[in-house]
Order: structure tokens, then C-alpha cells, then sequence
């Protein structure tokens, strides 16, 4: 008894290395968003390409959803464009836009330019919806499930290694939670 | 004596300039003193959730200026200090408060200092009031003794 008092200090402090060092490897940008498990905010605003189209939760609503997190101003998004354009590809979800505090014509450009994965993308002049989806900057991607509960917030830019490590298995799981409904 | 007023002259100069080129260019119209002070409170407590280690007064990145807009526009609606907490932690999560509540998740923060203490004074008043080893052997034997005469004899 009296040795291992004696060697506590040490075992504690490699124990404080340990947590320590695991510190080291983490990003301290990923936190969890405050917003997973609730349901997705009510809202109402112009498409991005149709400026007498309002759209509301209700459009988004019923299947598995992506919703993209994106702006001009974002040289993120220019990265992760081209992986947008695949997962588009994907009939098992569907992607929406939401045009983060941007300018409509050149976002119009710009998805004329770099061809438009998006169903449509929501225009967010003011960020207001960002706001409430606890949005801080771009890209940012969102999984909504068919009852229209956020699953998943991801900030950063998706890649395909992003993509099969993050999403992949949440969305299988979603397909499969669909199915068992039905 | 010359180069240390020049020296004085740059410090107050830069120590003078500083503040006013880092803090974020926005004028809000407060309705009252206590608006104002509420608003300067509160922009000091919610954290910037982009740039970590600023507050929403110290930082420039857009979502602050979002936030601290956002901020003011519940003030002039007449939010509560508590409601105004609610709101920004039901989008951006505990994060954002730099005084967490306290919740099981922070009972470790907010607690674990003062049991340190604690377990520091426990051990503290342990060792002191140990008994001291008994000393044995302290008298020394006819042999030693003998041996010690003759040293001191020697020399």
C-alpha cells in the first residue's frame, strides 16, 4: 500500500499525458451542433433562381435530405463542388441549397458555371434560416431525415473520404430506418 | 533621456491606437443606459462559435457581427438576459457561453477545483498530524560507545 502511494504521482500524471495527448489529435472545430435530434426550423424564403417562388420546410420534406450549406465568398465550396455534382447522382437522397449570405446573381453564375447539383437552393440573403440551423460559416451540410428531424451537421467541405466516413453509414441507417417504417 | 520620452511617446501612441483599430466598426442606438450595458455584457459572455477563443464583442469574423446583431435586435425586443442565453445556446449549443451552466456535463468543471482543494487540505492535515517514525536506535551500544571514545581520543 505504501509503494503504490508512492508511485501515484507518477501514475497520474502519465494518466494526465494520456488524456492530453489524445487532446492533441482532435478537432477542436468539430462540436456537436445543439441542433441534431430536433426537427428542422420553419421557414419561408425565395429559391435562389426564382425570386416569386417562396419555399417552406414543407418542400424539403419526405425524404432523406441533404441540405448544403453554400456561398460565393466560400472558397470551401469551390472544393467540395465537384463531389456535390456526384452525390446529386445518388437517388437515395436528395440535396438542396441554402445560399448562405450571397448575392443572387453571381450564385446564378456560379451554378451556371460549375453545373447545379442542388433540387433547388434556398436563398438566405440575411442568413436568418442559417441563424436558426446554427450556422457559422460555409460549407456546412445538414442530414434531415423523412420525418424531417436533423441527424447530422457537418461543417467543412465533403470529399469522398468525408463522405464515405461520415455519411455513408448514417445514411444507410436512415434508408433502413425508412424501410422498417413502410 | 532624450530616446526615453521618444520611447514614452511611442508606447502611449501605439498603447493609444491599438484598441481603437481592433474593435469591430458598428454603432448601435441603444433606447436606454441599461440596454447598453446589458448589450455590452452579454456580447462579452456569448462566445464567437467561429473564432474559439473570442467573445462576440472581441471578434470580427461575420458570424459575430451576425450574432451581436442578432443580440441587439432581441434586446430592443425586450428579451430577457435568460432568454437571449436560451436562444443562442438552443442554435449553437453550450458552447457558446463561456460561463457554462452547471449540469452533470460541468459538474467536474465547476466543482472540481474546489474538491482539489479539498483533497489537497485532507492531505496536508494527514501528513502533518502523522506521528513521526519512532526513532530507534538512537542510543548507541558499549561497543560504539567505546568505538567513539577512542576516535574522539585519537585526536
Amino acid at each position: 500500500m505504501g509503494k503504490l502511494i508512492r508511485f501515484l504521482p507518477l501514475i497520474l500524471v502519465i494518466a494526465l499525458g494520456v488524456v492530453l495527448y489524445r487532446g492533441l489529435s482532435l478537432n477542436p472545430q468539430d462540436m456537436p451542433s445543439a441542433l441534431v435530434g430536433q426537427t428542422m426550423p420553419n421557414f419561408s424564403l425565395q429559391t435562389l433562381n426564382d425570386s416569386e417562388k417562396l419555399v417552406t420546410k414543407t418542400d424539403l420534406l419526405g425524404d432523406i435530405v441533404l441540405v448544403n450549406v453554400w456561398a460565393t465568398w466560400c472558397p470551401t465550396c469551390k472544393y467540395e463542388h465537384p463531389y456535390l455534382v456526384d452525390i446529386a447522382k445518388d437517388a437515395q437522397v436528395k440535396l438542396y441549397g441554402l445560399n448562405y449570405k450571397d448575392d443572387r446573381e453571381a450564385a446564378q453564375q456560379w451554378l451556371k458555371h460549375y453545373e447545379d447539383p442542388y433540387v433547388f437552393s434556398i436563398f438566405d440573403e440575411e442568413g436568418t434560416l442559417g441563424l436558426n440551423l446554427g450556422v457559422y460559416g460555409a460549407p456546412e451540410t445538414f442530414v434531415i431525415d423523412h420525418h424531417g428531424t436533423i441527424r447530422k451537421r457537418f461543417a467543412g467541405a465533403i470529399d469522398t473520404r468525408v463522405w464515405r466516413r461520415e455519411f455513408e453509414p448514417l445514411i444507410a441507417q436512415l434508408i433502413e430506418e425508412k424501410k422498417q417504417e413502410k | 533621456m532624450k530616446l526615453i520620452s521618444i520611447l514614452i511617446l511611442a508606447l502611449t501612441l501605439i498603447i493609444g491606437i491599438n484598441p481603437a483599430s481592433a474593435s469591430p466598426v458598428e454603432t448601435f442606438e441603444f433606447r436606454d443606459e441599461v440596454t447598453k450595458i446589458r448589450f455590452q455584457a452579454l456580447s462579452k459572455e456569448l462566445r464567437c462559435p467561429k473564432c474559439q477563443n473570442q467573445n462576440l464583442a472581441d471578434s470580427n469574423s461575420p458570424i459575430a457581427q451576425d450574432l451581436r446583431k442578432e443580440l441587439y435586435e432581441l434586446l430592443q425586443q425586450g428579451k430577457a438576459d435568460s432568454e437571449i442565453v436560451n436562444f443562442m445556446v438552443s442554435r449553437y449549443g453550450e458552447f457558446v457561453l463561456y460561463r457554462p451552466r452547471v449540469s452533470p456535463l460541468t459538474y467536474v468543471l465547476w466543482f472540481g477545483p474546489a474538491v482539489l482543494i479539498l483533497l489537497g487540505i485532507i492531505v496536508v492535515i494527514v501528513v502533518v498530524r502523522r506521528k513521526p517514525v519512532e526513532k530507534k536506535n538512537l542510543v548507541l551500544s558499549a561497543e560504539q560507545q567505546d568505538k567513539l571514545k577512542d576516535l574522539l581520543n585519537n585526536k
